[in-house]
């Protein structure tokens, strides 16, 4: 970062020599004016208590507005997700509101094919006239269900609303199916209960973390990074497993730098010997959980010395990181990860994370598992659906995944293509997530476009999927809007408001209202019984007995302390078939699924290729933020990390530009090469988000690559319907 | 009564820090520095080969030495040591002259578009009005503490004890009060 610094100085140098010689030379009274102490006058005239939706772990802001702008963003200290403190994105709220490139007015496409972007600005009541009288036809022609819900982000919660009024069950998130859900199933298997958002990790007081594949400090989940950093400064013991020496490895005591794709050897090695040793929690174990026995008997042969031929992790360091592991329980903290749809076994490699945690006693205990608290608001009364919706048709004809408890975001584009699922979608509402960068295979994803008799989406900034829209509706940022009674199940219950700190800019408008709207259009008015939702949750917030005016002037109210461990008294108790931690899942058993975790050997990259990895930046959230120009100033693309001795070998230099050609002949736009030993040789690393195509973002457009585009191929996980992504290998070749 | 002259320094403790960048956003917001410069940064400084690799990451910004070569080198001035011994610009004196940016032995200066040359203040308008510098407010993982060096009870000063720590370029002789804990 010093190079880019330097260039800062370079531009500053060339670009203002003149302005320079003239203010400084026409003060004539340099000895005479005093020192001053200049004020650069960004405190607000005017704070306003809101939370954060630059991703999705909701932390509370203050928002300073000067003049009617808003200057800066600052943690909100009484907010536990933020403790006064945020990350850079949280930081960077300005570069999303006061983007040049925002959606301004409604757009609809009367002439020209979808994708053409022939768009003609409207006013709001045909754009909304339009839209419900295409879902009125979708709904008599085809059933309610035909249209689907895609939505990822806090203000989503109106339109689902407007989904139950209108009919149909078809809503889905990527955070699902692409992202966490093979966690979330791999743990609700285990332990009777997933993790959810953000996660019930104790982090802070752990003595030992291990991390498969998380790099935390670059995926920057505020409270979640405090916490690691506050576990550091206790001298915590971190494992990083990794092929990638990422930041977190940095911090670790052991960087184990795994050959991608073979996590469950490694940690079947490691229970291997955990139970062999005796180093498990044998109080915990013996008094929370079934089928040791079995597993025992599963992990006989899967010794260090069978796991070293797999992960190229030594035998000796494996036995060791057991023996460091198991030391620090209960406190001892294997991290679940988040984004974890990887190899189309995840919800195996999930629960042999989850049994790790069971062995060494850490759920639910101080250093690993907390229980979560929350509190809630009286939920307004709505009115009972007509008809239950039939069941969305997110799976292929004829196959079914035992174990999905949310809707398959990729089930629902494969059914837009007639005839593949029970019944055909044939429009979407897509709010706040770009299909184009979020589904792998993205191709097929035009392709279910194409299909479409109606697609609208709902958003602040023309990503991909607007520019294939029938109608866009641009909504207001988070800065503009009020949202739903923000309801977060953290370590202390609290409730949290989402209000307005500045009039909604453009024509935009408050997602609320949008949803309102097409409600009241299709005659369904009565599911948003408030002509201002501001109101609705100050009349929820009041119906629960708060004071309304302080929890606007704080920004949440926080509950009583309540017991989330067993170290603060709390009891144990899990919502599984038999009550216990299900080492042995017979769940898993009777849907014909293996019920130990098994380890299955993938696909190995071959000569002159690399399996293609990807992650996050702690500057931007996916392609949400990449637009964001006030982010831009410290990370405007991603770049190709290989390793050094590789790249040199095929005369490759480091910050050449270079292409990427997939497995099917997908090639990349140029990208800018890292030649790193920090790198495995067998594997490349992008940041995930770059690489936009949308004429709309000017900023972001043709800046980096797109990893996505490159997945042209994913593996389902047969347990919950996941899509692995890690499964695609490309070249690298000379720009 | 007898005052204690103050002594602003900073810890940066590299164990800790993510390189995550807030320290540079949140600078950048609450000074309102002009797009395409800043006045802090991050370097990721990583040791070694495949795959025995060290890395270390530090926030920098200017090091308010306390033996100051910018000042010395400043003809009209406007470089000076102000309250705590925080080094300063005072605008209207700049001439642009970028003397300073030249004897900086940190790079920490830059030629603001309107004309001065501009640098990291430790937020001492802030820190006036009893508030951390807004790097140090917006960390997320505790990486940065400021305080009075004369105050044996600061987080500085306390960090200072109990901890191992470098300077950068401790061979300028200019004495920065920017310290790195290891």
């Amino acid at each position: 970062m010093t190079q880019s610094r330097r260039e800062f100085i370079k531009i500053g140098a060339a670009g203002v020599a003149v302005a320079a010689a003239g203010t400084g030379l026409a003060s004539n009274w340099w000895g005479l004016d005093p020192d001053v102490v200049h004020d650069p006058g960004t405190d607000g005239d005017k704070i306003v208590p809101t939370f954060c939706e630059l991703c999705f772990w909701k932390c509370g802001v203050l928002a300073h507005v000067k003049n009617g702008r808003v200057t800066k963003i600052q943690g909100n200290p009484e907010h536990p997700l933020s403790n006064g403190r945020l990350c850079p994105r949280g930081t960077g709220g300005m570069g999303l509101l006061y983007d040049p490139d925002r959606l301004k007015r409604p757009l609809l496409r009367r002439k020209g094919k979808r994708g053409e972007q022939a768009f003609e600005e409207v006013s709001w009541e045909a754009a909304l006239d339009f839209t419900a009288e295409k879902l009125e036809l979708i709904r008599k022609t085809h059933g309610p269900e035909a249209v689907a819900l895609f939505s990822h982000g806090y203000g989503g919660s109106f339109f689902k609303t407007l989904m139950a009024a209108y009919g149909s069950a078809s809503i889905a998130a990527p955070s699902y199916a692409q992202c966490r859900g093979a966690r979330e199933v791999g743990f609700q298997l285990t332990f009777g209960s997933s993790l959810g958002s953000p996660e019930n990790l104790d982090l802070g007081n752990s003595r030992c973390i291990t991390l498969i594949g998380s790099h935390l400090g670059e995926n920057m989940h505020n409270t979640q990074v405090q916490d690691f950093a506050a576990a550091i400064a206790k001298g915590a013991t971190v494992i990083a497993v990794d092929p990638r020496f990422s930041t977190a490895a940095g911090k670790a005591k052991y960087w184990l730098p795994i050959k991608p794709g073979t996590d469950i050897a490694l940690l079947l090695a490691w229970m291997h010997v955990i139970v062999n040793e005796g180093l498990y929690d044998r109080e915990y174990v013996d008094a929370n959980t079934t089928g040791l026995a079995e597993l025992r008997a599963h992990l006989e042969d899967k010794t260090p010395e069978w796991a070293f031929t797999e992960t190229t992790i030594r035998p000796e360091v494996i036995v060791e990181t057991a023996r460091v592991i198991a030391g620090a329980r209960p406190a001892s903290l294997i991290h679940p990860g988040r984004h974890t749809s990887w190899y189309g076994d995840d919800t195996q490699r999930s629960r042999a994370v989850a049994i790790l945690n069971a062995l060494v006693g850490s759920w639910g205990r101080r250093g690993g598992f907390f229980i979560p608290a929350s509190m809630g608001a009286p939920k307004i009364a709505l009115p009972a659906p007509a008809t239950k919706p039939r069941p969305a048709p997110d799976t292929p004809k004829g196959v079914s995944f035992p174990f999905a408890d949310e809707t398959l975001a990729h089930g629902l584009r494969d059914a837009s293509i007639p005839g593949t699922a029970a019944y055909d979608v044939k429009g979407w509402i897509v709010y706040g997530t770009n299909l184009i960068q979020a589904l792998p295979e993205p191709a097929k994803t035009i392709q279910a476009i194409q299909e479409l008799e109606l697609l609208v989406a709902v958003d602040v900034l023309p990503a991909e999927i607007v520019g294939w829209a029938d109608v866009v509706l641009p909504e207001c940022t988070y800065l503009e809007r009020w949202d739903d009674v923000g309801v977060t199940p953290w370590r202390e219950p609290f409730l949290a408001v989402r209000q307005p700190v500045v009039a909604p800019m453009h024509e935009s408008k408050p997602g609320w209202w949008i949803a309102k709207q097409l409600a009241t259009r299709l005659g369904h008015g009565d599911f948003f019984p408030y002509d201002d939702a501001g109101k609705m949750v100050e009349g929820r917030l009041a119906k629960a007995g708060y004071d309304v005016d302080a929890v606007k002037a704080k920004g949440l109210v926080r509950g009583k302390a309540v017991p989330v461990t067993t170290e603060d008294g709390l009891a144990l108790s899990f919502a599984t078939p038999s009550k216990k931690i299900e080492i042995y899942s017979k769940q898993m058993e009777a849907a014909g699924l293996a019920p130990l975790p098994v380890y299955t050997h993938h696909e190995e990259a071959g000569s002159g290729r690399f399996r293609l990895l990807y992650g996050r930046s702690p500057v931007h959230t996916f392609g949400r933020t990449t637009n964001n120009r006030f982010l831009g100033e410290v990370m405007k693309d991603n770049e190709v990390w290989l390793n050094a001795k590789i790249a040199k070998e095929r005369g490759l230099a480091n910050g050449q530009n270079v292409v990427l050609v997939n497995q099917d002949g997908v090639k990349s736009p140029p990208a800018r090469l890292k030649a790193t030993e920090r790198m495995r040789p067998d594997c490349v690393y992008v940041v995930h988000g770059f690489g936009h195509t949308d004429p709309g973002l000017k900023f972001a457009k043709g800046r980096g690559i797109d990893d996505n585009a490159l997945m042209s191929r994913s593996k389902i996980d047969p347990a919950m319907g996941g899509t692995g992504m890690n499964v695609n290998f490309v070249s690298v070749e000379k720009a | 009564m007898s005052v204690t002259k103050k002594r602003y320094a900073m810890t940066v403790d590299t164990r800790q820090c993510v390189g995550c960048k807030a320290c540079v956003l949140s600078c950048k917001a609450e000074n309102d520095v002009p797009d395409g410069f800043c006045r802090d940064w991050i370097v990721e400084d990583v040791r070694g080969e495949f795959p025995l690799l060290a890395a270390e990451i530090r926030s920098e910004r200017c090091n308010h030495c306390s033996d100051a070569p910018c000042v010395k080198n400043c003809p009209t001035g406007a470089s000076h040591v102000n309250e705590g011994g925080i080094v300063l610009v005072t605008h209207g004196k700049c001439s642009g002259c970028k003397a300073c940016i030249a004897a900086c032995p940190y790079d920490a200066r830059f030629v603001h578009p309107k004309g001065y040359v501009d640098k990291c203040t430790f937020c001492l308008h802030r820190v006036q009005k009893g508030l951390k510098p807004g790097c140090v407010a917006v960390c997320p993982t505790g990486t940065l503490a400021f305080g009075d060096l004369n105050d044996s009870e600061s987080d500085v000063s306390k960090n200072l004890r109990t901890r191992r720590w470098k300077v950068n370029h401790p061979e300028s002789g200019a004495q920065p009060n920017l310290f790195f804990l290891l």
